[in-house]
């Protein structure tokens, strides 16, 4: 265990993940505006109505994947009785599906990106940028898959990469079990690690609102004025609040109204 | 019951010319940015026709709007929310561009630039999505006064609707045809499916006027709403990647001046005011078993402002007096509930819209005078509505959900009017039996002859103000459409021209709109410390500070002529209203 694995294993997850956190909440009070899709289906719609659910989907497979394979520790599985070569068989086989499905998917996406003139117009640097990312870190992953399919020699990811991935969360990274992990998970997960890093400050950010709570809120919504007292459109900070008393009735804050505020109310 | 007020609008469509100057202010005051090129929050129709987008009114293609299920609950045509959840990722029933048309303009650089020749030089239509050269083949207005309906009349859905015999009656050969303009924005429906259909709840109503809004920072742009809207009167901004809609003007209709649309309309046929109704109720109303009845339910949902019950309970639910008052003046319940004689348009969709019509009366007077007959004789003109030109089944599938007898009733008013003013003004006693064959009294007919033919500014709008003390509150309460060089035009944040918090566009346009309301002079010179607010400049003269004073001594020589326009007692401005 050298300098190298400490930085890596063990010190850049919580820069990634204060990146990530921070990246998030900056983004989320700063520019809600900008926190969108940035859907480009108005331009094109036949090739996205297959690529799209194709990607969106795989990966969603892909991350229930992940977190399977990284939470569930080998000794629950074998204590349920499940073999070493049935699970193997069962991840392989379910995780090849969604990797190839979101592969093809994500190419099809950046094929009518490039090809359809509007998608392309509509196509920021930051999006290319993300893409080359997002392709790299999903490659990675099907190889390393691949890798150990054909490498009777590689070393189990269960016994190196998830206990590494647990240990993070109670804040003991497991550096030596990352470190003894072959160099094609090294590559992923630092690429993962890079794809997470820049994930607030991308499109993709809309994954961090996926509308769940679509499913219980009513149809209609009504929106009321706020029970706080405003001047201009600032929300008041601490510190600078009008002077006036509080209002026992109401909990609202009394004040006087300010003064452009004041004049008379004719209807025209 | 809840009372609840909503801010509503009235067209009256005989008087609508189809001059689309409602549509062009407001473009220039609302869409006229980058991304909203194809937006139009008000369009004028030329019915028959296909409308904008191309088809929107078959809803077996778009899926707009409500059903009822098998018990009879409303349930969104579109499917439910886990089906909509699961459709997220593409959009099934999306129009695309092709269905509104590829925004263009064109390379007037040429006209100046191109270098001498033999040929012109001509200016080539430039796309506005690609850049490239375009060959330009629809519009939002495309088939304008029938434009190219010999070719595409029958894509009309409304004619695929009507069933054979009408259909021998609507004649595209020139001679035969008919045709009529049909205003639309959004119907700011008291059970919007748009609303229902956002998996972010990023589109609201606002409690105050019922205004429905988007919040610009919860849309995430699922886009779901444009296929919820039966109307498709709400719009994906390809640049943000934000829906927007038509928002009533909100600025404007919080100081009490009508939309912007409605201001500058100029055959006068807007009417806007508010209705008080029964937020309790909606739900029910919209779930009626049968189509033709919604009309009805709508109709019974809005309540009697003279009713005390209701006034007691709508003080109870903390509506200001001002706004009761206006209830009672409102133009829109006039003619919708109390004569009877606008119609919601489309109520089959169940949304129950806000934006009521007055069907046209086509050109029946001229029509008969023609044939040799009296054309202003009630005989002859209640016997003539049923062969109008325009078919009683085209109106009725419309407005009243297929019903011929509501529409029918409708016009027989308005003819009935006619023949009743024409004793009148020809010095005759007034024929009471003319009013009593249509189930109105004289001074019903009296009353809604002044609000079609001479009702004046402070008649056909009647705006209560938001309230003072609640302004603050009211604006941005997380719409605007201040960004990227927008009307308010924000600043452009570090992720490019979508990115960054927008600007609050209500605080300026409050004060520089009421001042321009109430002031004495139309340029607001007194105001806003000698500056102009350039995007409320209406070209209107040079007003002083349409060049700020660069140094301080030029300020404060500006300040000291200036006045204080709220200390300044009220002088009357009834007058100036009668040019309008």
């Amino acid at each position: 265990m050298n300098i190298l694995d400490t930085l890596l294993w063990g010190v850049l997850p919580y820069v990634v993940m204060a990146v990530l956190i921070g990246g998030l909440i900056w983004r989320y009070k700063y520019d809600q505006f900008g926190w969108t899709t940035r859907s480009s289906q108005l331009y094109e719609s036949r090739m996205l109505r297959i690529a799209s659910p194709l990607f969106h989907f795989g990966i969603l497979a892909v991350l229930v994947g992940h977190i399977v394979g990284l939470v569930i520790p080998k000794s629950w599985t074998e204590a349920v009785g499940m073999s070493e070569q049935a699970y193997h068989f069962l991840a392989l086989s379910i995780g090849t599906v969604a990797g190839v499905g979101t592969l093809v998917g994500i190419v099809m996406l950046i094929v009518r990106r490039r090809r359809t003139g509007p998608v392309f117009m509509a196509t920021t640097g930051n999006d290319k940028f993300m893409y080359v990312m997002l392709l790299g870190a999903i490659l990675a992953g099907l190889a390393t898959t691949v890798l150990a399919v054909f490498d009777p020699n590689s070393v189990d990811y269960r016994v190196t990469v998830s206990p590494w991935f647990r240990s993070l969360w109670i804040l003991q990274p497991d550096v030596g079990a990352m470190a003894a992990a072959s160099t094609s998970f090294h590559i992923h997960v630092l690429w993962g690690m890079a794809l997470f890093a820049i994930w607030p400050f991308t499109r993709l950010v809309h994954a961090f609102t996926a509308p769940l709570h679509y499913l219980f809120r009513p149809y209609i919504v009504y929106r009321t004025r706020g029970s706080s007292p405003r001047t201009g459109s600032a929300p008041v900070r601490r510190g600078w609040e009008p002077i006036g008393t509080q209002d026992r009735d109401s909990g609202r804050r009394r004040t006087r109204p300010p003064r452009e505020h004041s004049g008379s109310t004719r209807v025209k | 019951m809840r009372v609840m007020a909503q801010v509503a609008m009235v067209m009256t469509l005989d008087k609508c010319i189809g001059c689309h100057t409602c549509s062009v202010t407001c473009k220039q005051a609302w869409t006229n940015r980058a991304g909203t090129e194809y937006v139009w929050f008000n369009n004028v129709e030329t019915r028959p026709g296909q409308g904008y987008p191309r088809r929107y009114e078959d809803q077996e293609t778009w899926k707009g709007g409500w059903e009822l299920n098998k018990r009879g609950n409303l349930k969104l045509k579109s499917g439910g929310k886990l089906k909509k959840l699961a459709q997220l990722f593409a959009s099934p029933v999306q129009p695309e561009l092709k269905d509104y048309y590829e925004p263009w303009t064109y390379d007037y650089e040429n006209l100046v630039n191109a270098p001498a020749g033999d040929d012109f030089p001509v200016a080539r239509p430039k796309s506005l999505i690609t850049g490239e050269d375009t060959k330009v083949e629809w519009s939002a207005n495309w088939d304008d006064d029938l434009g190219g309906a010999t070719e595409m009349g029958h894509l009309d859905p409304i004619i695929q609707k009507l069933h054979k015999e009408a259909n021998d009656r609507i004649k595209f050969e020139f001679e035969q045809t008919f045709m009529f303009y049909l205003p639309r924005l959004c119907e700011h429906c008291l059970n919007p499916s748009c609303m229902a259909s956002c998996p972010s709840g990023a589109i609201y109503k606002r409690a105050e006027d019922g205004i429905v809004l988007v919040d610009q920072d919860q849309c995430r742009g699922w886009r779901q709403c444009v296929t919820g809207c039966p109307y498709k009167k709400i719009y994906y901004n390809h640049k943000s990647g934000k829906a927007e809609k038509c928002t009533f003007c909100y600025p404007r209709i919080e100081v009490g001046i009508p939309t912007v649309c409605a201001e500058t309309c100029v055959g006068r046929m807007r009417y806007i005011g508010i209705f008080l109704y029964d937020a309790d109720k909606v739900t029910q109303a919209a779930a009626t078993p049968n189509e033709q009845d919604l009309y009805e339910a709508q109709l019974d949902l809005m309540l009697d402002p003279n009713d005390p019950e209701v006034v007691a309970a709508a003080r109870q639910e903390g509506i200001p007096e001002d706004w009761l008052d206006a209830a009672r003046k409102s133009p829109v319940y006039a003619l919708a509930k109390t004569l009877r004689v606008a119609l919601p348009l489309h109520p089959e969709y169940r949304t129950m819209p806000m934006v009521w019509y007055v069907p046209p009366l086509s050109p029946i007077v001229d029509l008969l005078k023609e044939q040799g007959h009296d054309g202003e004789d009630p005989e002859n003109l209640f016997g003539a509505i049923e062969s109008l030109r325009i078919p009683v089944e085209y109106l009725a599938e419309l407005f009243t959900a297929g019903d011929t007898e509501l529409v029918t009733d409708v016009l027989r008013k308005l003819a009935a009017m006619r023949a009743y003013m024409r004793n009148i003004t020809l010095g005759d006693a007034p024929d009471e039996s003319i009013a009593e064959a249509v189930g109105m009294t004289g001074a019903e007919i009296k009353q809604m002859y002044r609000l079609m033919a001479i009702a004046k500014y402070d008649e056909r709008y009647v705006i209560p103000t938001a309230h003072v003390e609640d302004a603050h509150n009211l604006e941005e309460i997380g719409c605007s459409l201040d960004v990227d060089g927008g009307p308010g035009m924000g600043q452009t944040g570090v992720f490019g021209e979508a990115s960054g918090r927008p600007m609050p566009v209500a605080v300026e346009n409050f004060q520089a709109l009421r001042s321009r309301q109430m002031g004495e002079d139309p340029t607001g010179n007194e105001q806003l410390a000698g500056r102009v607010n350039l995007l409320n400049w209406d070209g209107n003269g040079s007003p002083d500070g349409l060049f700020p004073a660069r140094n301080r001594e030029d300020a404060d020589s500006l300040s000291t002529t200036s006045r204080d326009p709220w200390t300044r007692p009220d002088h009357d401005t009834a007058g100036s209203d009668g040019g309008r």
